[in-house]
């Protein structure tokens, strides 16, 4: 069923969909540079969209929290609003909007049609007295949210010229009892926080899940015979597979940007690890690293030529770079303190990593030859960052002194830091790739 | 049904995407853990050559500096006698379970734990101890034993447990 869903979206949907926009004209008036080192919030007016029954409201919460979340949308509180839309085929009285300051405006109708829900939508652009863009979409009724995300997808990418990561998934892992008892469980939820669902049912230890890059499996560790040991997972049926029959520990575990690979570390019989391939297709595999130290968290650049790692083979972890043959081993860290979890941007440019420095722990990005260092936020525990799909937020984990790890994100600016909701403490997030 | 119309900006024309239904369930095995660490419970009198013995008399675990692998004085002494005390009672393998405090990230704490059982492992071979009885894992920084924030509760997790099989 999923297979069918992704397929058909990827082939029919979002690539025809990226289609229509590079025909839009591109001269809206109200634009978000997202390069900029404050972004002041656009006012955007998100009128609920006209449906029989409650559910173009509902919609039209999801899309105004999205935009709002992302730090780049101020959603206008309805109770300013002057026009009442009836009909959002017909134009707005665009002084009603430019009166309070909506820079945008949203208009939408939910239709019930043939058992499938039919969503329109437009976006206007109310100081230019225009139509940005215009779409509708089909779906079935309990896929509703996923139909917001994507709507939402389309006006930050409209507005902002960047594509959006709202119509993405997370995987995690769920954390309930005791500290010293914890029960860990794979979880999936939308990047919102809603549909939650477990993939494992918490019998033993499960850690760093990783998304493949057509979302159809995950990569993670578990101790499910014992010893730590790298898994496949497949979404759509729960199919869960050892990933290949390795002596010893395997953990770290990363798809390669194809999927034809998984990188991971190997434990050697001298307590040391060092980072292998294996490829999926022929399970055969490859050594990269072989050094008396931890070589772990290896990440691959998004064209596949390089991968990021972290060891400790020069004193306090520090993170390194080779070719994805092995060689060409660099160290790209130097500052003060030890560095781990390098993740390399879906867009190249930067690699997100956990920084260490006496108490402190710290997420932060670098370039790819490890100049340009900015912390974007810190705590007494915050680790593991991942990407959204843009590249312009980061997905980490929390932790109190006392308490237990929590889900946030965080913008490029390190100014928008937002709590996700999960039912349970949290932590290893994967975000989704995007569906492209 | 599915098809992507083509429109222009004019309101009354739209694109068209189609979208299903994402379902999908998991089921799988349940597998339970590993024995959990033993418990210093301070029974007085144990019976020789029981785990209990092994546990109060010699003492199952070792601690570690931050960050580090190697066997202090302190553990050298705690290895030897577990090492004695193994060549006592033959009939024993073990299990050297590393582990690393929370003041480190998940993944290179796994390889930080897998190093502190190695050396463990490597002492008592050392010392007479048959490298064929002795197995080892890590667990990490996912199973701390003292539960706190303070760096007393830290030097406690920083350990190598040797667990009798």
């Amino acid at each position: 069923m999923m297979n069918r869903f992704f397929r058909l979206l990827t082939r029919t949907g979002l690539a025809a969909a990226a289609g229509l926009w590079l025909v839009l004209p591109a001269q809206a008036v109200v634009e978000i540079d997202v390069n900029r080192g404050t972004v002041e919030p656009l006012p955007i007016a998100i009128t609920d969209f006209l449906s029989e029954d409650g559910l173009g409201k509902q919609v039209s919460e999801v899309i105004a929290a999205d935009l709002a979340r992302s730090g780049l949308f101020r959603p206008i509180d309805s109770a300013a609003f002057i026009q009442q839309i009836d009909n959002p085929d017909q134009s707005p009285r665009f002084q009603d909007w430019t009166a309070i300051d909506a820079q945008a405006l949203v208009t939408g109708r939910i239709v019930p049609d043939g058992g499938r829900l039919r969503a329109e939508f437009r976006l206007w652009d109310t100081y230019g007295q225009s139509q940005i863009i215009g779409e509708q979409f089909f779906t079935t009724p309990e896929n509703w949210r996923r139909v917001a995300h994507i709507i939402a997808d389309t006006i930050y990418k409209a507005l902002t010229g960047e594509e959006g990561y709202f119509d993405t998934r997370v995987v995690f892992v769920d954390e309930s009892g005791p500290e010293d008892k914890r029960i860990k469980r794979l979880a999936i939820m939308d990047q919102d926080g809603a549909n939650l669902r477990y993939l494992t049912k918490g019998g033993q230890i499960v850690l760093t899940p990783r998304f493949s890059p057509n979302r159809q499996e995950v990569t993670y560790m578990s101790y499910a015979d014992g010893q730590p040991r790298v898994y496949l997972l497949q979404l759509e049926t729960g199919q869960r597979e050892l990933i290949g029959n390795i002596p010893g520990m395997s953990f770290a575990p990363r798809f390669s940007p194809d999927g034809s690979k998984v990188v991971m570390s190997i434990g050697r019989q001298d307590g040391n690890s060092d980072v292998f391939t294996m490829d999926l297709s022929s399970r055969t595999m490859q050594r990269l690293t072989d050094t008396n130290a931890i070589d772990t968290s290896p990440s691959y650049s998004p064209e596949a030529g390089q991968i990021v790692f972290t060891s400790d083979r020069g004193g306090p972890s520090q993170i390194y770079k080779m070719n994805a043959d092995g060689s060409g081993q660099t160290r790209i860290s130097f500052g003060n303190g030890s560095y781990s979890t390098p993740v390399w941007s879906p867009r190249g440019d930067l690699i997100a990593f956990t920084k260490q420095t006496g108490s402190e722990f710290a997420i932060g990005v670098m370039k790819p030859d490890g100049s340009g260092e900015r912390i974007l936020t810190s705590g007494y525990l915050v680790e593991g960052p991942t990407w959204a799909p843009n590249g312009r937020v980061i997905m980490f984990f929390r932790e109190e002194a006392g308490g237990g790890p929590k889900l946030r994100s965080i913008d490029l600016t390190g100014r928008n830091e937002q709590a996700i909701p999960t039912p349970n403490f949290a932590s290893d997030p994967a975000w989704s790739p995007r569906l492209d | 049904m599915r098809r992507l119309i083509e429109l222009s900006r004019n309101p009354a024309m739209i694109a068209l995407v189609g979208a299903l239904a994402l379902t999908g369930c998991a089921s799988k095995k349940n597998v339970p853990n590993s024995p959990a660490d033993l418990g210093l419970n301070g029974a007085g009198s144990a019976q020789p050559g029981t785990s209990q013995d092994f546990t109060v008399n010699v003492g199952d675990r070792i601690f570690f500096d931050t960050n580090s692998s190697v066997i202090r004085a302190d553990a050298q002494q705690t290895l030897a006698k577990q090492a004695q005390w193994l060549g006592q009672y033959p009939n024993y393998s073990i299990t050297v379970e590393g582990h690393a405090d929370e003041r480190g990230t998940r993944e290179f704490n796994i390889g930080l734990g897998a190093r502190r059982a190695a050396a463990a492992r490597d002492f008592l071979v050392s010392r007479g101890v048959s490298s064929n009885r002795i197995g080892t894992v890590s667990y990490g920084k996912e199973r701390p034993v003292a539960v706190c924030d303070d760096i007393s509760c830290w030097s406690q997790n920083r350990r190598a447990v040797t667990v009798l099989k």
